[in-house]
């Protein structure tokens, strides 16, 4: 049985869009993917990579860079607003110490951009 | 050479057929739990709880995403409306169920004669929590050998649950869990996560989680 990763599936449609929008843009070569992940998404960017080589074979992504930005987490208490990124493991706010704490940034997967020519 | 804006968000494919999902199963009045933990917190467990306890009350159906013996999946077999499961040899093994998977199985199950679909995801608290299947609720089952530090290193899968079974309650005197500490830890996450004690094992517990099914069914019924 073959064991998949759910990057398989991402990267998967990483190529489609790209693909998409290649051809809305008529070009002819996509040179480099700009993406933007959270740290807290589960999505590993050498996964990504190594899905994304074999998967652009024989297309016009073939090649292509792929650019992760990195979103770092960030996080927001509830009782007083305050917005901090996590020291450690366990969330809790920097200024009041409430444990209940929004994730207000850090699960991003999305395509910024890209270079064509 | 040339920049092109994109912005478009990875997991929309996904998204999108979840969403067809959730308006199939609408159509047909049926509630769906995407039911999500880590290997051996019981999912199959629960699941087979339920389905014993609900006969007779609801049509229950399972999508099983994550089997841990055949001697389960012929024990759900012979209590569910119907059972269809996913990872099979045409489907390679994943880490998660995702959308199109539920998509595929729904077209195989008695819509009409379903009140509720039970979906059984693969055992992990990371992947899972990326992929929306079209479900009306999630659930996180977490047990007490696994250490009530689950919620600190796997926080996401626990903000996005609507409710959190704590099972195995029956083991409490023999492991060091500090329930306390785990309900805080939910609470500061996920304030509207309905949290349950319960063991599948003994049945103590159980009667709330079973009422609480009931009443998002009648909710959801009313609802369409």
């Amino acid at each position: 049985m073959i064991h998949q990763m759910h990057e398989f599936g991402i990267t998967e449609n990483i190529v489609n869009i790209a693909l998409a929008k290649a051809n809305e843009a008529q070009a002819s070569k996509v040179i480099q993917i700009n993406l933007v992940i959270g740290e807290m998404s589960g999505f590993i960017p050498d996964c990504i990579q190594f899905y994304f080589d074999s998967m652009s074979k024989d297309t016009i992504t073939q090649g292509a860079i792929l650019h992760f930005e990195l979103v770092p987490t960030q996080l927001r208490c509830r009782h007083c607003s305050t917005i901090f990124q996590p020291q450690d493991t366990l969330w809790s706010c920097p200024k009041c110490q409430s444990q209940s704490i929004e994730l207000s940034k850090g699960r991003e997967l999305h395509i910024e951009s890209m270079e064509v020519e | 050479m040339k920049i092109i804006e994109v912005i478009q968000n990875i997991l929309e494919a996904n998204e999108t057929i979840a969403k067809r999902n959730q308006q199939l199963l609408d159509k047909h009045k049926v509630f769906a739990l995407n039911i999500m933990s880590a290997p051996g917190a019981g999912k199959t467990s629960l699941i087979l709880q339920t389905l014993t306890r609900l006969k007779g009350k609801l049509n229950v159906a399972v999508i099983e995403g994550d089997v841990a013996s055949t001697v389960d999946a012929e024990k759900v077999q012979s209590e569910a409306t119907a059972v269809v499961q996913i990872n099979t040899r045409n489907m390679p093994e994943s880490c998660s169920l995702m959308a199109a998977m539920i998509e595929s199985a729904l077209k195989d199950m008695p819509l009409d004669n379903m009140d509720l679909l039970l979906i059984e995801n693969v055992g992990n608290l990371i992947c899972p929590s990326e992929f929306t299947l079209g479900e009306h609720k999630r659930v996180v089952i977490s047990s007490l050998p696994e250490g009530d530090d689950k919620p600190i290193k796997y926080p996401l899968i626990f903000i996005d649950a609507d409710a959190v079974v704590i099972n195995k309650m029956d083991l409490l005197p023999h492991v060091d869990f500090d329930i306390a500490a785990f309900r805080r830890s939910i609470e500061g996450l996920n304030p509207k996560a309905e949290i349950f004690e319960l063991s599948c094992k003994t049945d103590e517990g159980t009667e709330r989680w079973h009422s609480w099914i009931l009443a998002q069914v009648e909710s959801n019924v009313i609802k369409q």
